[in-house]
């Protein structure tokens, strides 16, 4: 069962990696999400700092999911199929942190940079990963994470745009668990209104 | 002379309420759902490690990258401080950079007595 979801999920994303360029993609991703913070780009304040500190938040979690996606592929653990679309979600959180990056630095902000490699795999204990269940569970589990700090961090914005950007990102983080926890052969949730809470 | 003993009680109550009257396991539910896409217990993260967070002074953990806001904020975390900022971090800690809040008293409680939890032990 989990591996027809995945044999069918695959070419799809094959076919989205390949045949759309990552650039075009993600400077589309980068303009749209810009485009609502035109208005308040112009002058600096103090509320607009605090959007930019939890917008670097938020870059620091697509730091992390980008390390964590390059870690599996890289473990040698994953079947083919299943490389594709963990490779598609990574250039999906590519054009998040992208995008973010973008957004930081109209705002005048100073984008947080990459931790190493080696920290991530420390801080993820990627040395427990031993099969490819193992990865995609670790996988499952960050972008749960990540759904619930961006529903959370939504109010926190003072600015209605950029909290619509933290929702666009949760949509994708939840499409990404989705497909990952049926990869897995797990449930959907029981119950409604369970992200976030 | 009949609404002080009512008073007392609802003192007692809101005091147990901040000071641990928590349930540690649904603590550990709602850290492992709200807190882990962020901390973790051991590793510095996109926010700091989390051991021994009750009774440490905030700010405090080396080789992470604090808000200036916070490293300079001279607060010690015990659990009134800790549902303070977990209630609003941005009220508490003007500049921070966490931004993620908890708006139920009860998960807060619940999360703090699994922290403290996790703190006694090694
Ligand atoms: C969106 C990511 C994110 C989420 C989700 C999050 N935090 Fe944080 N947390 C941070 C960041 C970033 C900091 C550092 C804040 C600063 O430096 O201003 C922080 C700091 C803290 C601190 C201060 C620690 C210290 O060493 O001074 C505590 C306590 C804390 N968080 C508790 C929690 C708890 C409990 C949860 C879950 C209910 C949680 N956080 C969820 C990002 C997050």
């Amino acid at each position: 069962m989990s591996k027809i979801i995945v044999a069918q999920q695959a070419p799809l994303a094959r076919r989205n990696f390949l045949g759309q360029s990552g650039g075009v993609l993600l400077s589309a991703t980068a303009i749209s999400l810009m485009a609502g913070c035109e208005t308040m780009a112009q002058s600096s304040n103090k509320s607009e700092s605090q959007d930019v500190a939890i917008l670097n938040t938020a870059l620091g979690l697509e730091h992390e999911a980008i390390n964590a996606y390059q870690l599996g592929a890289e473990s040698g653990l994953l079947d083919k199929g299943v490389l594709d679309v963990a490779v598609k979600f990574q250039s999906d959180h590519k054009a998040h942190r992208d995008a973010l990056i973008a957004t930081i630095q109209k705002l005048g902000g100073k984008p947080v940079m990459e931790m190493k490699m080696g920290d991530y795999a420390k801080a993820l204990k990627a040395d427990t990963l031993k099969s490819q269940a193992d990865v995609l569970a670790l996988a499952a589990k960050l972008e749960m994470g990540a759904i619930n700090a961006y529903l959370g961090v939504i109010p926190a914005f003072k600015s209605g745009d950029l909290a619509k950007v933290a929702g666009r990102l949760a949509a994708d983080e939840t499409m990404h668990w989705t497909v990952l926890s049926q990869a897995l052969g797990r449930p959907l949730p029981n119950k409604a209104l369970s992200f976030g809470a | 002379m009949n609404g002080r003993p009512i008073v007392a009680a609802m003192l007692a109550l809101c005091f147990a309420h901040a000071h641990g009257a928590g349930d540690p396991a649904r603590g550990a539910e709602l850290y492992e759902a709200r807190c882990t896409g962020c901390h973790s217990l051991d590793a510095n993260r996109i926010g700091p490690m989390h051991r021994r967070v009750v009774g440490r002074k905030a700010g405090s953990v080396r080789d992470y990258a604090y808000s200036p806001a916070l490293g300079k904020s001279k607060l010690t975390w015990s659990e009134a401080n800790l549902d303070r900022w977990l209630a609003n971090p941005e009220a508490l800690v003007p500049g921070q950079k966490m931004g993620y809040s908890v708006p139920e008293s009860a998960d807060r409680a619940d999360i703090i007595a699994y922290l403290r939890r996790e703190t006694s032990t090694p």
